[in-house]
């Protein structure tokens, strides 16, 4: 388990690096524009390797038939759904950091001065995608074709977030206060709340033998 | 029962129409094209109201394991869908001699065409699952997320569109429209929701019927 994660985190590193050659290839060189997309460009790296991280959540019980463990696990299900959760989200809080680091090296940011601004936008964004990601990949992790289906239930129920999370990154890098965008914060935590929620009450249906 | 719904939908339909082609005037500034707002708006009602029977019907699939509350919430998606995609659809017919282009990120446009995907994505999880009892509990799931998410969908939209610029066709609060045309658009509303239990009521009936023949 712990190499397969450690190999995991090596090739979403190496991914992300990758994102960023191409974005910077599909924009040019002109610094400006690149500005002006940057918050849009950084949650599609966030959003983009998560779905691969995400999308790996129940694959080593797959892969070594103890899909039938966790049907058979006694007692409340939700509780494996909160560890599968603590999991992703503390890899996709890693991948992000070592995204936004390199985000801040190729386009010459200064992040020193908004970083907790950003971590707050950043954290409450990184909960809705886990929480629904967690959910959805233990839905599709038995169907067939699950690479296709799974990021094609998740993006467009995600849609609300990446608005949100686009348009507090937005202001937060161009030196506004959080207060400024409580709105969008609060409809974050919105989602964080009601997605973790139907999570746990759910997830008991998805587990079911 | 069910040929009644069926004349009572016919009725209603050839009422709507009569009244949005015959009676209603000529809209001054827009012309007969406001004339497709006897389609668009009784559609988009539609898929909202499908929509909430999907999430009504996949709870009680859940608590009860009623197969019937399952092909309910499965009717009702489909129905919800067509008619979000004629929400989408007539709104370009619309938008683009009003507009001037066939698609804009307009608020409410971006919302349906979101829920429009969102519900796709359900249908798609429906059809890629052989065991129908497991492909009913996660689409009951799926269906609860997706109802839970259509007003984060819809603010989240809203405050995207209109926070930064002023809002100017779509000026929220109720412009002033005309007694008949109001008329109009009631008739129209209550023979899309008669269409609406027509058609969920025999894709229902379908569904059960392939039910009993695969058994």
């Amino acid at each position: 388990m712990e190499r397969r994660s450690k190999e995991t985190l090596n090739a979403l590193f190496f991914f992300g690096l990758l994102l960023l050659f191409v974005f910077q290839f599909a924009l040019g060189p002109d610094r400006e524009r690149l500005a002006g997309t940057l918050p849009g460009l950084l949650w599609l790296g966030f959003i983009l390797s998560g779905l691969l991280g995400l999308g790996r959540t129940f694959v080593a019980e797959r892969e070594n038939d103890c899909w039938e463990g966790l049907l058979l696990a006694p007692g409340d299900k939700s509780a494996i759904y909160v560890g599968k959760l603590a999991g992703n989200l503390l890899l996709m809080l890693i991948i992000e950091a070592i995204l936004l680091a390199l985000f801040g090296f190729f386009f010459n940011l200064d992040l020193a001065g908004v970083l907790p601004g950003l971590a707050v936008v950043i954290a409450l964004g990184t909960v809705a995608l886990a929480a629904v990601g967690t959910l959805f990949a233990a839905m599709t992790a038995q169907v067939r074709a699950r690479e296709l289906l799974f990021p094609v239930l998740l993006l467009p129920v995600e849609a609300p977030v990446l608005l949100a999370t686009v348009k507090a990154t937005e202001a937060v890098l161009l030196g506004e206060t959080l207060g400024s965008v409580a709105h969008w914060l609060k409809l974050l935590a919105a989602a964080d709340v009601v997605y973790v929620a139907v999570g746990v009450l759910t997830f008991d249906f998805v587990l079911e033998a | 029962m069910k040929r009644l719904l069926g004349f009572l939908t016919v009725l209603g339909l050839a009422a709507g129409l009569v009244m949005g082609f015959g009676v209603a005037p000529r809209e001054a500034t827009q012309g007969n094209v406001q004339r497709i707002m006897y389609l668009h708006v009784p559609s988009v009602w539609v898929g909202y109201l499908a929509f909430v029977v999907v999430l009504v019907a996949s709870i009680v699939y859940l608590a009860r394991r009623s197969e019937a509350a399952d092909r309910l919430a499965h009717a009702s998606a489909e129905v919800g869908v067509l008619f979000t995609g004629l929400t989408i659809a007539t709104g370009s017919i619309w938008g683009k001699p009003t507009w001037g282009t066939w698609w804009t990120w307009d608020a409410r446009l971006t919302s349906v065409s979101i829920l429009f995907v969102m519900y796709l994505g359900y249908l798609l999880l429906r059809g890629m699952i052989d065991d129908r009892e497991r492909g009913a509990r996660f689409a009951a799931v799926l269906g609860i997320v997706a109802a839970f998410n259509i007003p984060l969908v819809h603010f989240s939209v809203l405050w995207w569109r209109t926070l930064h610029q002023p809002p100017t066709l779509m000026a929220p609060g109720p412009a002033p429209v005309p007694g008949i045309i109001k008329a109009a658009l009631y008739v129209n509303f209550v023979a899309f929701t008669l269409l609406y239990g027509y058609f969920l009521t025999r894709r229902v009936r379908v569904l059960r019927l392939e039910a009993e023949a695969e058994a």
